[in-house]
């Protein structure tokens, strides 16, 4: 049971972040930690291999040289060994960064499964694990919050609107996204810590895969910081007044009841 | 003119309103042919419903006997087949979880650029803007020429009612089905109240709730406005609250006309998945409460006494 989990190594979302130039940012002095998202994959990887007795536990991270931390960090939570596809761009289209991801993965070995998490949280694409699918010829299933292994075929869940739950079959090998609720990640042991650092991670560059795309990629035009609102206006009086006051501003003025 | 498909959402043979602002956005005014595209639900019985927002085709779209429903992969290359027949310029749907997932298949399938959960479109220039950074900074992201696929977040395009003729096309897709997955069972929630992410007025509870009890307060409130009910991360990790419920980063991201949090100090993750909404009112004991300083208006006072008091107001008013 071969599982390779893409990781991807993010800005925190505690951290402020800073624009540099049109549509890039600042990333000297702000802390990058594993995608939250991927957390849930990479824990699922584990014990998944660990139920079927055999196999590895593979994560493959896109990203810059400082993302080999993620890495680590996700052998430190028990995966088995790492591959970087080194890139030095900040924001990489998710059809190349789906490429690279396949490119390093089959180059490697042969997928049982592949997960990630549903999404990134700094670009927010929500796609490119479809994108792997694709390029892999494998189905997929995307803000997966319950899974089943059974005979050749994965079983899964995910939830949409209204509570609502898809249950949908999947043959594999197959490429899953992760989401909130599949199952409660485990955090590393300072022994686990030090011994991730003698896991191999195999460091490649991503211009040997050859990922260019011949067609339209997406591409980021503008980055810009989001005007907050200002200081609320305080509504005052007692109680009940102040709840009257509320009501009649949100009907009258605001129009939005 | 500019020929704009739109795949519509259908939930027991209704056209879910979340479409409505999309088919307005899709129109641009009437500058675009808008095609509404049913891959389930009757067409004849819907088309009105979205020929009002400017809808000028309604297209049945099947693929021989396959169940489109039950099968997303199948229904994203009849769209892709559809798209290719009739050369449209753009197919864009609402960024529901159907619509981000049909939408990401049809984009992986013909390999072309996709931005989901977007809050902006300009058939123009072909770009869009959506948040980057949990809705600390936003993108503006230029897509494809040649057919632009973009899912817009519920919500953040207001509706518009315009008069339009609109007449049928029926299209039968020839995709194969490799037959590597299918949705074997949909399990519905117990309630069938509006889902958070297309209520148009949320009310949320934060850690003060204390009680799973206590949120009925907060229920009372929201069903005068015809609002849902949401919680803090604080809240749902306190057990007061189930995590369907929660709005935030690791939450579900809402973008109502109306939002009103009740004991939520307004932290950044919150913020993350709320940030859009047109009025953010904000009821706290505490005057220093982050949250004060970036919402529209705030009551200071114990939302268990606040919370009736504007039950009470709305009865009346």
């Amino acid at each position: 049971m071969n599982i390779y989990v893409c990781v991807k190594h993010v800005p925190d979302t505690a951290v402020n972040i800073k624009i540099s130039g049109d549509n890039t940012i600042e990333s000297k002095g702000c802390k990058f930690v594993v995608n939250p998202y991927d957390e849930y994959a990479i824990e699922e990887a584990i014990t998944t291999v660990k139920n079927a007795g055999q196999g590895e536990v593979i994560v493959v991270t896109v990203g810059n040289s400082d993302a080999i931390a993620s890495i680590r960090n996700a052998l430190a939570i028990g995966a088995d060994r790492g591959i970087l596809v080194k890139n030095d761009h900040y924001f990489l289209d998710s059809a190349s960064t789906a490429l690279a991801l396949k490119k390093a993965i089959e180059n490697d070995g042969q997928p049982d499964l592949i997960l990630m998490g549903k999404t990134s949280v700094d670009s927010e694409g929500l796609q490119t694990q479809y994108r792997l699918a694709s390029a892999f010829n494998m189905p997929i299933a995307n803000e997966v919050s319950k899974m089943e292994m059974g005979e050749g075929k994965v079983i899964v869940e995910r939830e949409i609107e209204g509570g609502t739950r898809q249950v949908i079959e999947l043959k594999t090998p197959c490429v899953i996204g992760a989401t909130k609720g599949l199952n409660e990640p485990r955090y590393p042991k300072l022994p686990d810590i030090l011994k991730a650092k003698k896991k191999a991670v195999q460091e490649l560059d991503i211009s040997e895969l050859g990922v260019t795309q011949d067609g339209p990629v997406a591409e980021l035009i503008k980055l810009e910081a989001v005007a907050e609102r200002s200081a609320a206006k305080i509504i005052d009086g007692s109680t009940q007044e102040m709840a009257q006051k509320l009501v009649k501003i949100l009907k009258e003025e605001e129009k939005v009841i | 003119m500019a020929k704009i498909g739109v795949i519509i959402e259908v939930e027991n043979n209704e056209v879910k309103s979340i479409n409505n602002g999309v088919i307005t956005a899709a129109s641009a005014e009437g500058a675009n042919e808008v095609f509404a595209i049913f891959a389930e639900g009757d067409v004849n019985l819907n088309k009105d419903k979205v020929g009002i927002f400017g809808a000028t085709v309604a297209v049945h779209l099947t693929a021989g006997n396959a169940d489109l429903s039950a099968n997303p992969d199948i229904q994203a290359r009849a769209l892709g087949e559809l798209a290719k027949d009739q050369n449209f310029d753009g197919i864009i749907a609402v960024s529901s979880a159907k619509g981000r997932d049909v939408l990401a298949r049809l984009a992986a399938f013909l390999n072309l650029p996709l931005a989901l959960d977007c809050t902006q479109i300009n058939f123009g220039d072909n770009s869009v803007v959506k948040s980057h950074f949990s809705g600390k900074t936003v993108a503006t992201v230029k897509l494809s020429p040649d057919l632009l696929l973009c899912g817009i977040r519920p919500n953040v395009i207001e509706e518009k009612e315009t008069t339009s003729d609109i007449s049928l096309l029926e299209y039968d897709a020839k995709v194969e089905d490799p037959g590597l997955m299918k949705i074997i069972e949909i399990k519905q929630a117990g309630s069938h109240k509006v889902d958070l992410s297309e209520a148009n007025v949320i009310v949320t509870g934060g850690r003060p709730m204390a009680t799973v009890e206590n949120f009925k307060i907060l229920e009372v409130c929201a069903d005068l406005m015809n609002g849902a009910v949401g919680a803090s991360r604080a809240a749902v990790d306190g057990g007061f609250a189930t995590h369907s419920m929660q709005v935030g980063q690791t939450g579900k991201t809402v973008s109502p006309k109306l939002y009103i949090g009740c004991g939520l100090s307004g932290s950044v993750q919150h913020f993350a998945g709320m940030k859009t909404s047109k009025i953010i009112v904000a009821i706290n004991t505490d005057k220093d409460a982050p949250i004060f300083g970036k919402c529209d208006y705030g009551i200071i006072g114990d939302l268990f006494e606040v919370v009736p008091a504007l039950t009470e107001a709305l009865k009346n008013g």
